[in-house]
Formats: C-alpha cells, sequence, structure tokens
C-alpha cells in the first residue's frame, strides 16, 4: 500500500517536472521559428477568434444568471443598489477569467491535445524531427504565445459581455435604478481588480496550453491504449487535468494577491 | 580510390528487459541501395530511427569512412508517408526549405517546383494529400525527402499496403531517383525478393544481430540455411516456426 502509494506519488512528481520541461523548452523555441507573425497569427486565430463566440454566449447568461441570483440575495438584505458592484467584482476577479479559460479549453484545447496527438500518431512529429525543424517550437510555441495574448482578450470580452447580462436582468427586468448599477461598478471597480483578473487569465492560458500540447505531445507513451482511442484518452486527460489546474491555481493566486 | 562508407558499430538499443539491436556491425558504401530484411517486429524500423537520430541508441557509434567527414543529415521516408494534411503538395514539399535555413521565397519556389516536375508532380501541387492517390503521396514524401538534397534517405517500408504493380513502380521510383540524385539508400522492406531487384547489398537482422550480408545474387543463388524458411515459406514451415 505504501509502496504503491509512493511510486504513485514519484509518477506525479516526474510528470510535473516533464510538464515543465516541455513548457520552458516549447517557451523557450518561439524566437528560433521561421514565419513567426504567421503562424502567431494562424495560431490566434484558432485559439483566439474561433472562441470569442462561446465566450460571449456563456459570459452573456452567465452575468443575467448572476444578476438574477445576486438581486435575490441583496433584496433580503435591501441591497439591490449593490447589484452593479456584486456582479462586476464577481465576474472581473473571478468568474471572468475562470469561465472563460474553461471554455477555451474545451474548445481550442482539446482540439490542441487531439491534432499534436494525430500528428504524433501519424508521424508528423518524427517526420519533422528528421527534417532538423525543432518539433515543440513549430507546433507548440506558436500557440503558447497565442495563448498569453488571446486569454486576456477574451476574459475582458467575457466580463464585458457578462456585466451587460447583470444590466439586463437587474436593470431591465427587474427594475433596479440603471444610474445605482453602473455607478457601483464606477465606484467599487479598481484598476486594481481588473489587473488581477487579467493575471489570472495569463496565467491560466500558460498553464492549459502547456497541458493540452503535452498530452497530444506524448499521446504515444501517456494514453494506455494505441491510436485514436488513446488521442481521445489523452485529449480527454488534456481537458480535465486542465479544468482541474484552472480551479486549483484560481486558489492560490486568489489566496496570493488578496495577501497583498 | 576507395568507396565512402557509413560505419555503423556496437549498435545496440533496448526497450525495457528486451534487447532489440545486439551491438550491430554495419559498413555501408555511399551511393549504395542497401535492404534490411527480417521478420515483422524484429528491430529493423528500430534500426533506421537509431540512424536517423529519432531513437537515442544505448551505445553504438556511426561516421564516416572519411573521418574529415560527419555523419550527413539522413532524410527518412516513413512507412504512412507522414505528409501533413492540412498542407498542399507545394507546402509539405517546401516545409523544410521553409522552416530551415535561409531560403528566399524564388529560390523555395523554383526548387520546389523543379523538384515537383521530375516526380511529375506539377499538375497537383495545390491539392491537399488526401485528393491525391497513394502511390503520388509516395512521391510526394520522397520529394519532400529530397528537397534538402541528402546524402542519404531511409526507406521504412515504403511499398507497404500497396498492390504489386504499386509496389513495382515504387521501387522502380525510388530506382531511377536513385541513379538520378545520387543518394545512399537504406530500406527496410518485406518485399522479397522483388526489393532484390533494386538492391546492391541485404543485411537479415535476426535476434537483435545481421546474421546475413552480402549481395542478393549470393543470397538467392546460395541462401545460407536459416534463411531458407524465411526466404522460401511454405504453410508447412509457417506453422513450424509459429
Amino acid at each position: 500500500m505504501i509502496a504503491k502509494l509512493g511510486r504513485k506519488g514519484i509518477a506525479v512528481v516526474t510528470e510535473l517536472g516533464e510538464v515543465t520541461l516541455f513548457g520552458l523548452s516549447s517557451a523557450g523555441s518561439l524566437f528560433s521559428q521561421r514565419h513567426l507573425p504567421e503562424k502567431l497569427i494562424r495560431s490566434i486565430y484558432e485559439i483566439g477568434v474561433r472562441c470569442v463566440p462561446i465566450t460571449l454566449i456563456v459570459g452573456l447568461f452567465t452575468g443575467l444568471v448572476l444578476g438574477l441570483q445576486l438581486y435575490y440575495v441583496l433584496t433580503k438584505f435591501s441591497s439591490e443598489s449593490l447589484l452593479g458592484q456584486a456582479v462586476a467584482l464577481s465576474i472581473i476577479m473571478e468568474i471572468g477569467p475562470v469561465f472563460t479559460a474553461i471554455m477555451i479549453v474545451g474548445q481550442a484545447g482539446s482540439a490542441l491535445s487531439a491534432e499534436i496527438g494525430i500528428q504524433r500518431n501519424a508521424e508528423q512529429i518524427d517526420a519533422l524531427k528528421t527534417m532538423g525543424i525543432n518539433a515543440k517550437g513549430f507546433l507548440v510555441s506558436p500557440r503558447l504565445y497565442a495563448a498569453i495574448i488571446c486569454f486576456p482578450i477574451l476574459t475582458a470580452f467575457f466580463d464585458i459581455v457578462g456585466i451587460f447580462g447583470g444590466h439586463l436582468t437587474g436593470v431591465e427586468l427587474l427594475g433596479v435604478d440603471g444610474g445605482a448599477y453602473w455607478n457601483r461598478i464606477y465606484e467599487s471597480v479598481s484598476l486594481t481588480n481588473v489587473r488581477d483578473g487579467f493575471i489570472k487569465a495569463f496565467v491560466f492560458g500558460i498553464l492549459t496550453t502547456i497541458i493540452c500540447s503535452f498530452q497530444g505531445y506524448f499521446t504515444h507513451t501517456k494514453a494506455s491504449v494505441p491510436g485514436a482511442r488513446g488521442v481521445s484518452q489523452t485529449t480527454t486527460r488534456a481537458v480535465v487535468l486542465s479544468s482541474i489546474v484552472i480551479l486549483a491555481s484560481d486558489y492560490l493566486i486568489t489566496s496570493f494577491l488578496l495577501e497583498k | 580510390m576507395s568507396v565512402e562508407t557509413l560505419i555503423i558499430r556496437g549498435l545496440s538499443k533496448r526497450f525495457g528487459p528486451q534487447v532489440i539491436l545486439d551491438a550491430i556491425d554495419m559498413d555501408i558504401p555511399l551511393k549504395s541501395h542497401t535492404t534490411v530484411i527480417g521478420r515483422s517486429g524484429i528491430g529493423k524500423s528500430v534500426l533506421l530511427k537509431c540512424i536517423s537520430g529519432l531513437l537515442k541508441p544505448d551505445a553504438g557509434t556511426i561516421s564516416l569512412s572519411d573521418e574529415s567527414r560527419d555523419v550527413p543529415p539522413c532524410s527518412y521516408m516513413f512507412q504512412q508517408n507522414a505528409l501533413f494534411d492540412s498542407m498542399t503538395v507545394f507546402e509539405n514539399v517546401a516545409l523544410p526549405l521553409r522552416e530551415i535555413g535561409n531560403h528566399g521565397k524564388k529560390e523555395i519556389l523554383d526548387t520546389v517546383t523543379d523538384i515537383l516536375s521530375k516526380l511529375d508532380l506539377e499538375n497537383h501541387v495545390q491539392k491537399y494529400p488526401a485528393e491525391i492517390s497513394g502511390g503520388m503521396q509516395k512521391r510526394v514524401a520522397l520529394a519532400r525527402a529530397l528537397i534538402t538534397g541528402p546524402e542519404i534517405i531511409l526507406f521504412d517500408e515504403p511499398t507497404t499496403g500497396l498492390d504489386p504493380e504499386r509496389k513495382y513502380s515504387v521501387f522502380d521510383m525510388i530506382r531511377r531517383y536513385r541513379e538520378r540524385f545520387g543518394f545512399t539508400v537504406l530500406m527496410v522492406s518485406h518485399d522479397v525478393p522483388e526489393v532484390f531487384e533494386i538492391s546492391d547489398q541485404v543485411a537479415w537482422l535476426d535476434s537483435g544481430k545481421i546474421r546475413y550480408w552480402g549481395s542478393p545474387d549470393d543470397l538467392m543463388s546460395s541462401p545460407p540455411e536459416e534463411l531458407e524458411t524465411f526466404l522460401h515459406p511454405t504453410l508447412e514451415t509457417t506453422q513450424t516456426s509459429s
């Protein structure tokens, strides 16, 4: 039993080390890449542009629900006027970065992991190596830097639409004063809050892209079965691990930022 | 003047307790065609991957007889071609030039157009691999392997899944382009004895060792006893060995 736990522990630590080295070597090989702007633009399209609709839809509905829930809670304390502040701070500091990251992982992260996994199975990664091309630099690093750019921008979109969603429910449907809603936001949301949300988005972007790429890149060693089922296994694992890491790192970052 | 050779000494590779390559020695004359034969799963592809650098051997050295030169980079043609399915034929072939070295757009266009026309692919430049036949895909993979002007090309079962006619056309293609471009071929193949027609040397890999090394003519005229079953299997011998 203890030996089994020990083996599991060693495996987890080993994998953490492998992921870290993979991330560092991917990040480091960006500037040796040829045609960097072209690759970066393509990756920004894949990770950023294609995720805009889902981010806006989820952002809107999150704002709508948040406006509804918080209105009934605040009504109990006759504090409906605080709705704008409550919605905005919840979205900007917590829900925006976390939900956006989870949505991007669901759409772009899973696609990234599956694509790299299929490339591994089709020997395309080996082909890159025999051509003398840095496979991690070619496949991963443009996506990593695209994620660093896209995650905060999409989070900003989510925040704006979410706050409007809250306005729709609170002001338009439930009759909270519109002036009070916006004024509370203006008074309570500081640049520090916005910055903290962006720090989270930035960190989530790095972590999830590395996890998804790593799972795909090593699908031949990480999956218990080869072929299509192996890719499906590592893609699922990429999404699950990324989601857990988003929530765990959110807790850590929040405690660190609140401590300050 | 002696023929320059690729010298492989003591090449060993194991996966866990299983020894795949056991101190392999080979002297491969450059600009020749060497075919490695052997049973499935015996380690032929592992041998190619160790030579190409895709796998790190546990022990052994690879060098040239001309000690003043380093071993030139090898191109590799994969069993399933390993073409990028989201890139066109042109983009696939141009990839090594675009990513390595300082080649201008015009130079890449000229070089790729030239090699594609030499391989009769000039009418399929903008097609995706899925839109062309298996034989054409082989030629695209060969074009990509040739584009950097390699001295050595490693072929990993290039005729897998092809019918006898296409198989011969792939062999013919390799023979013609080797004569034309003068590269060294090291090929893994199961197509015995057809592949002997284009081979200068044959190596038989068995139990991690090269058990036979010689010309295909010698092999066919007086095969060693232990190779007889492999070269001329019958239902009876197959049942006995399995």
